[in-house]
């Protein structure tokens, strides 16, 4: 559904993007982080056929960016990192106004207006003037506005910034929804929770260019290395606990410690069983989470360290 | 045959109704952006207050000085001047709302993207033509419609008050003009604001568009004082053209990209420096390499025109000639010979004391004057010409052409001595300057009016200013001081050797 191969964007000689390759399929949510002005909204702008890429090309339900914008644009739903609201307009003008220019029929146009704003739970406020909603609110409809003409692909940057939990919740519930519609979500986010219970696959871009690219769990097991699990004692011990063969220890304390077992969770049994012939009061044996943020804390360490490394190279020697 | 008839005649309607079907649906965005940004603008008291204001409070201004200015001239027995007053006021009253126009007009885009809400603008599925032309037409509707309204208000009450009531054709013009004089300001806003990276910028470069605009309205009021009314349709056709060149250019440098990417407004000398040389220096390595390189080339663009400038200078000679001859066959014969009476005589002995003059020492300082004076000329007619792709320009290049043709009718109708002597020896190096000048003119305008998207309105404007310079500088200024050291040292003498003197 959306495709994008070697995607590059150059300002004034400065690559904003660099070599991007990504596919997002049917049904799919990719997520996209990174920090600020890693390239996640270039991506997007290019995406949805309002920049021109400078090398590379993308395609959005089969239409090229470049030779067809007018087609790409017909087929995506943005919502802007800027909601980019008419504040003098009532809502439902607002809305009104684009379901026109989507061409929406009157009847249709009236069907979906209602939907999403009573889904966002807005319908009381659709008189009102947009300069007079909070920000949330006008987030909200922002989104309602990406929405409207029932896009193939959608590309959401940060959908629930400044949002409550409940505003929040409910958007995630609509991108789920919107997923299981068979439509393809790209969601440019800083908020790893949301990516993490959200995305099917997560791309990581730095400096334009993707670093990581891969399910939660792929990203965490590439960064954070194999699962570890914690056991937990009854009592204080001092010593070292005995592990059978294979098993690695990483981390201890008196009442707990933590390792790897050499070919997973399966292995665990081995583990048991030497500490109980031991003599040693397990409670419990459980899995130490993993969180996505763990992960790409240590993938942005690790890319830190390359491009120190790679500066370290380049500094002129003298002597 | 009949029956590939009436196959044919439902063909050309369903092909008509397509071609409708397609236009209407072309449009309908574009009245959509239209009827959302008026919305917008109807709320805004910012934008109603002074509107309404004007409106309402300029047609009894003007009444009030139509007035005061009667009675002041009716103590001296000229109330043809107070008549001549009243249509002027006509323009005035119709002309300040369309300043509103401007500040709205300037932020169209500019303000859009300040505010942040020209993202989700740009991404609706519609061309670039249908979003250019929606903000242009929804800033040109109330300001005009406010205009009209003043306008109407004011001939009410001149009607009611003064029982002044204006001719049908002057009505006509004064409300073309208007209309058309808010399309050239707006068109040219719009141009600015989509280039202009804030809405302070936007304002800035408005200076652009208030100073000729500022000119064009005192050269009306004089001919509307003069009643040359059909001089003044000339005008409405140079600012028909002008709008719809600013518009094309607005439209060719339109980039969605552009409006999203260009931050930020510094004013970098260095691009600046970097630009105007490559387009007027190049990589010349001296003066002769420049001529070689740059001037030459630059020349063999202005073939074509040079060809139209040619064409357009034989119209002027031949209107010059045709409207001269259409007066003079008016006044009385006898009275034409007392005024021209002895003017031979007068010239050889003008000519006399030009050549001894020019022998003296005053002649490099009658080179030098006269130089000056057609450098003048030049640099008026290009600065016209900047602001209206060259059109103004171009107009005063022809106006001595227009006038040779006037005077070689009059030579004709009184039997005076040819005038090629006094105008060909120093003319073989002159016309074709001028010729050139306009030809230059000529292309700067197309140049700016031609699509370059890769290209910012701001380069293709400096870019365009250097290559014009490059044929000014190198080739027009210096046949100009060529010719004006023939006219000095060479034309008398050719002139009295030709009248046997």
């Amino acid at each position: 559904m959306i495709r994008a191969e070697r995607l590059s964007k150059a300002f004034d000689g400065f690559w904003a993007v660099r070599d991007v390759s990504l596919t997002v399929h049917k049904g799919e949510i990719l997520a996209l982080l990174g920090p600020n002005g890693a390239g996640k909204t270039t991506t997007v702008r290019m995406l949805s056929a309002i920049l021109a890429p400078t090398t590379g090309e993308a395609w959005v339900d089969g239409y090229s960016v470049r030779e067809h914008p007018q087609e790409v644009r017909r087929r995506v739903g943005v919502l802007t990192e800027h909601h980019g609201l008419y504040r003098r307009m009532t809502v439902e003008e607002y809305l009104a106004f684009f379901a026109d220019v989507y061409e929406l029929p009157e009847t249709v146009k009236r069907e979906r207006i209602a939907h999403w704003l009573r889904f966002f739970d807005l319908w009381a406020f659709r008189h009102r003037r947009i300069g007079e909603l909070s920000k949330g609110m006008r987030q909200k409809v922002a989104l309602t506005r990406a929405l409207l003409h029932h896009p193939r692909a959608l590309l959401l940057d940060e959908p629930t910034s400044a949002m409550d939990p409940e505003s929040a919740y409910l958007v995630r519930q609509a991108v789920a929804a919107l997923r299981s519609e068979e439509r393809a979500i790209i969601l440019c986010t800083h908020n790893l929770v949301e990516a993490e219970s959200l995305a099917d696959r997560i791309a990581v871009l730095h400096r334009g260019r993707v670093v990581a690219l891969g399910t939660a769990e792929e990203l965490k097991r590439r960064f954070l290395g194999p699962k570890r699990y914690r056991v937990l004692l009854a009592e204080d011990r001092a010593e070292a606990p005995p592990l059978p063969p294979g098993f690695r220890l990483v981390a201890r304390s008196p009442r707990a410690f933590e390792v790897h077992p050499p070919n997973g969770e399966g292995d665990n049994v081995h583990l048991i069983r030497t500490l109980v012939h031991a003599g040693w009061p397990v409670v419990r044996v459980e899995a130490v989470p993993y969180t996505l943020e763990q992960a790409y804390l240590a993938l942005m360490k690790q890319v830190h360290a390359q491009e120190a490394a790679q500066s370290g190279q380049e500094e002129p020697t003298h002597g | 045959m009949g029956k590939a008839n009436l196959m044919a005649k439902p063909l050309a309607g369903a092909r008509l109704r397509a071609r409708w079907n397609e236009l209407r649906n072309w449009w309908r965005p574009v009245l959509l952006l239209m009827r959302r940004e008026l919305k917008d603008q109807l709320r805004d008291w910012r934008i109603l207050f002074p509107l309404v204001g004007f409106t309402a409070f300029f047609p009894l201004l003007m009444l009030f000085t139509a007035r005061r200015m009667a009675a002041f001239v009716e103590q001296y027995g000229a109330e043809i001047l107070a008549e001549r007053l009243y249509p002027f006021l006509i323009l005035v009253v119709g002309f300040f709302p369309l300043t509103i126009s401007l500040v709205v007009a300037l932020e169209s885009f500019a303000g859009e993207r300040e505010r942040g809400t020209i993202e989700p603008l740009l991404l609706l599925p519609v061309e670039d033509a249908q979003l250019y032309f929606g903000k242009l037409l929804s800033m040109l509707v109330l300001p005009l419609l406010a205009s009209y309204a003043g306008i109407a208000a004011y001939l009410g009450i001149m009607a009611w008050r003064i029982h002044w009531f204006p001719e049908p054709m002057l009505l006509l013009m004064v409300w073309v003009l208007t209309t058309v004089q808010a399309f050239v300001m707006i068109s040219a806003a719009v141009m600015i604001s989509t280039q202009a990276t804030s809405v302070r910028a936007a304002n800035l470069l408005a200076t652009a568009i208030v100073v000729p605009v500022a000119l064009l309205l005192q050269s009306e009021s004089m001919l509307m004082f003069w009643r040359r009314y059909t001089a003044l349709w000339y005008y409405v056709a140079g600012l028909l053209l002008t709008a719809v060149l600013m518009t094309r250019v607005g439209l060719a440098h339109f980039n969605r990209e552009n409006l999203l990417g260009r931050d930020l407004d510094v004013l970098t000398l260095a691009w600046f420096k970097r630009t105007f040389r490559r387009a007027f220096w190049g990589n010349a390595r001296g003066l002769g390499d420049w001529y070689r390189t740059q001037v030459l080339p630059e020349l063999r663009t202005l073939a074509r025109p040079f060809g139209f400038a040619v064409l357009l200078f034989v119209l002027a000679f031949v209107l010059g000639h045709r409207v001269t001859t259409a007066q003079l066959e008016r006044i009385p014969p006898e009275v034409i010979q007392q005024y021209t009476q002895g003017k031979g005589l007068a010239r050889i002995a003008a000519l006399q004391s030009w050549i001894s003059l020019a022998q003296g020492q005053q002649g490099l300082g009658m080179v030098a004057a006269l130089f000056l004076h057609n450098l003048r000329a030049l640099v008026l007619a290009a600065f016209l010409g900047f602001f209206t792709f060259g059109v103004a320009g171009l107009l005063i290049a022809m106006m001595p052409i227009a006038l040779w043709g006037a005077m070689s009718a009059l030579a004709a109708y009184v039997e005076m001595p040819s005038l090629l002597p006094l105008i060909l020896p120093h003319g073989v190096v002159e016309i074709p300057a001028i010729l050139l000048f306009a030809a230059s003119l000529l292309h700067l305008g197309a140049y700016w009016a031609t699509p370059t998207r890769e290209k910012t309105l701001g380069t293709v404007w400096l870019e365009g200013v250097a290559r014009w310079l490059k044929v000014f500088v190198g080739v027009v200024l210096p046949l100009f001081l060529l010719a004006a050291v023939l006219e000095v040292y060479l034309t008398p003498r050719v002139a009295l050797l030709f009248m046997g003197k």
